[in-house]
C-alpha cells in the first residue's frame, strides 16, 4: 500500500514537472542556444553509438530473416522485412533504448550532481528557475535530437541489412533496395520519426526528473544514474506499444 | 518614544516537519538589521534548513517566517525572487556552477535579475572580484580553484546583487585559518561597511566569536540559548557545555 502511494506521489510529480516545462516554454520561449548546446551534447555526439547499433542490427536482421525466407523460395523479400522493422520498430526503439543508456544516465548524473552539490539550490536562491535553466533545453533537445538519430539509424540499418543481403546472401543490391523501396511507405517511416519523438521526451524528462529528486550524496547518484536508465529504457517499451496502437487507429480511421 | 526597529528576519513559532522527522519544535527568534547571528548546534540539529526557509527554498508546516515584513510562504514569482535578489548565501560547499566560468558564476544573479548591460555586468563582477582579493581570475573554471578561492568566489556571487541580508552556511569549514581569517574579514566588513543582517552557520567556534555580535544556539528544534556573545558564552551553561564540547545532549 505505502509503496502503490509513493508511486501516485512520484507519477503525479513527474506530471507537475511536464507542466512546469510546458508552462515555461509557453511563458518564455525556448532558449534557443540552450537547446543547440544541448543538442550538440545528446544528439551529435550519439551518432557514433546508434550507428554502430543500427548496422548490426540491420545485417543481423538480414541474415535471419534470410535463413527464414530461404524455407520458402523468398529470399529476394529481405529488404521488405529489414526495411520495415527497422523504419517502424527497431529503428527508433533501439535508438531510444541507447540514447537513454548514454545520454539519459549522463543528464541524470549531472543534474543529481547539481543537487547533492547545492548548484540546484544556488539557481533558485539566485533567483533563477532550474526548470528553466536545466529542464527545458534538456527535454526540448531530447524531443528534437532522438527523431534525426532514428532517421540516420534507420538509413545505416538498412546499408547495414544491404552489406549482408549482396555480399553474404547473393541478392543484388538492385533486387534489395527495389524490395525495400516496394514495402516501405512514407507513412512508415514518419510514424517512426513521431514515435522517436515520443522516446526523446520520455527519455530526457525522466533522466530530469530523476536528477531532481535525487537525494543522499554521490551514493544517491549512482542510484539516481541507474533509476534514470532502467525506468527510461521501460517507459520506452511501456509506452511503444500504446503509441504503436494509437498511430494504427489513427492510420485507419 | 522610540519607535521599535522592525527585524529583517523574524521566526514565529515555526515548526518544520520532512516525514516523520520533526526538525524544528516551535523556533522563535528576530534578526536585528545590520546584526551578525551566528546560529551554533550539533550536526543533524536544522541550521542549514533555517537559512534555507529565510530565503523559501524550504516551507515550514507551521508558524511564521517573516522577511523584512513580508510573510515568506505567500511570496510566489517575481516576489519571491525579489526577496532571493537581496538575500545572498554562501553555500557550504560555495555551490559554484561547474560549467560556468568565474565571471559568468558572478553575473549569475544579475542576468537573472534582468541586467543585460555587459559592461555594467564586467564592472560589478570586477569590483566583488576585487572586494573578496582575487582580481584577474574572471576566466577560470570553479575546477580550477583552491577551496578558499572558491568560497571568496560564491561570497563574490553573493554579494552581486548588492543584497541587504547574508546567510552563510559554514563559511569556514576545510579552510586553512589564512583563508578563515580573510572570510572572517570579509564577513565583519560587509555587516558594518554596508549594514548587510547577516546570519551565519559555523561550527568554528574561533570564527564564530570574531564575526559575531550575538550567539543562539540550537537544541532539540528550538534556540535554546540566545544573547551578545559575551553574555551567552559565559553565563549559559548549555552554550559553554557546547563551546567546551563536553555537551551530550541528543539530537
Amino acid at each position: 500500500m505505502e509503496k502503490a502511494k509513493e508511486i501516485l506521489k512520484a507519477l503525479g510529480a513527474y506530471a507537475l514537472l511536464l507542466s512546469d516545462v510546458a508552462r515555461d516554454i509557453f511563458k518564455h520561449g525556448i532558449n534557443v542556444r540552450e537547446v543547440c548546446r544541448q543538442i550538440m551534447l545528446i544528439g551529435v555526439s550519439s551518432i557514433p553509438i546508434v550507428l554502430l547499433t543500427a548496422v548490426f542490427t540491420g545485417m543481423v536482421l538480414a541474415l535471419q530473416t534470410a535463413y527464414g525466407l530461404h524455407r520458402f523460395g523468398a529470399k529476394n523479400y529481405v529488404g521488405n522485412l529489414v526495411g520495415l522493422a527497422l523504419a517502424r520498430e527497431l529503428g527508433p526503439v533501439l535508438t531510444a533504448v541507447m540514447v537513454c543508456g548514454r545520454v539519459g544516465a549522463g543528464i541524470a548524473a549531472e543534474i543529481a550532481s547539481m543537487v547533492v552539490t547545492e548548484q540546484v539550490d544556488a539557481i533558485r536562491a539566485l533567483g533563477g528557475d532550474p526548470i528553466r535553466r536545466l529542464v527545458t533545453p534538456r527535454i526540448v533537445a531530447g524531443t528534437l535530437s532522438m527523431p534525426l538519430l532514428a532517421g540516420i539509424a534507420v538509413i545505416t540499418g538498412i546499408l547495414g541489412g544491404g552489406l549482408v543481403a549482396v555480399l553474404e546472401l547473393g541478392i543484388t543490391s538492385h533486387q534489395y533496395y527495389r524490395s525495400y523501396l516496394y514495402a516501405v511507405q512514407i507513412r512508415d517511416v514518419t510514424d517512426g520519426l513521431i514515435k522517436s519523438c515520443g522516446f526523446g521526451l520520455i527519455v530526457s524528462s525522466i533522466a530530469c526528473f530523476k536528477g531532481l529528486r535525487c537525494r543522499g550524496g554521490t551514493e544517491g547518484v549512482g542510484l539516481t544514474t541507474t533509476a534514470a536508465v532502467v525506468t527510461g529504457s521501460l517507459m520506452v517499451f511501456i509506452s511503444n506499444f500504446f503509441f504503436t496502437k494509437l498511430l494504427i487507429i489513427i492510420k485507419f480511421k | 518614544m522610540t519607535t521599535p526597529v522592525q527585524p529583517t528576519v523574524e521566526f514565529t513559532n515555526v515548526h518544520t516537519r520532512f516525514g516523520a522527522n520533526h526538525v524544528h519544535r516551535g523556533l522563535t527568534f528576530a534578526l536585528a538589521p545590520g546584526e551578525v547571528t551566528t546560529l551554533l548546534g550539533p550536526s543533524g540539529a536544522g541550521k542549514t534548513i533555517i537559512l534555507k526557509l529565510i530565503i523559501g527554498l524550504v516551507r515550514q508546516a507551521e508558524g511564521s517566517v517573516r522577511v523584512t515584513g513580508q510573510e515568506v510562504t505567500t511570496l510566489d514569482g517575481p516576489d519571491l525572487t525579489a526577496l532571493r535578489v537581496n538575500t545572498g548565501m554562501l553555500f557550504q560547499g560555495a555551490a559554484l556552477f561547474d560549467s560556468l566560468t568565474v565571471f559568468e558564476n558572478i553575473a549569475y544573479g544579475l542576468r537573472e535579475r534582468g541586467e543585460t548591460d555587459e559592461d555594467k555586468l564586467d564592472h560589478i563582477v570586477k569590483e566583488r572580484l576585487r572586494m573578496v582579493g582575487l582580481p584577474g581570475i574572471e576566466s577560470k573554471l570553479p575546477s580550477q580553484l583552491s577551496g578558499g578561492q572558491r568560497k571568496r568566489i560564491g561570497l563574490a556571487r553573493a554579494l552581486a546583487t548588492s543584497p541587504k541580508i547574508m546567510l552563510y552556511d559554514e563559511p569556514t569549514t576545510g579552510l586553512d585559518p589564512t583563508s578563515t581569517r580573510m572570510i572572517d574579514d570579509l564577513i565583519i566588513a560587509f555587516a558594518r561597511e554596508q549594514k548587510i543582517t547577516s546570519l551565519v552557520v559555523t561550527h568554528d567556534i574561533q570564527s564564530a566569536r570574531r564575526v559575531s555580535d550575538r550567539w543562539m544556539l540550537l537544541s532539540q528544534g528550538i534556540i535554546a540559548a540566545d544573547g551578545p556573545v559575551a553574555e551567552v558564552s559565559e553565563n549559559n551553561q548549555l552554550v559553554r557545555d557546547f563551546v567546551s564540547g563536553s555537551w551530550k545532549e541528543a539530537v
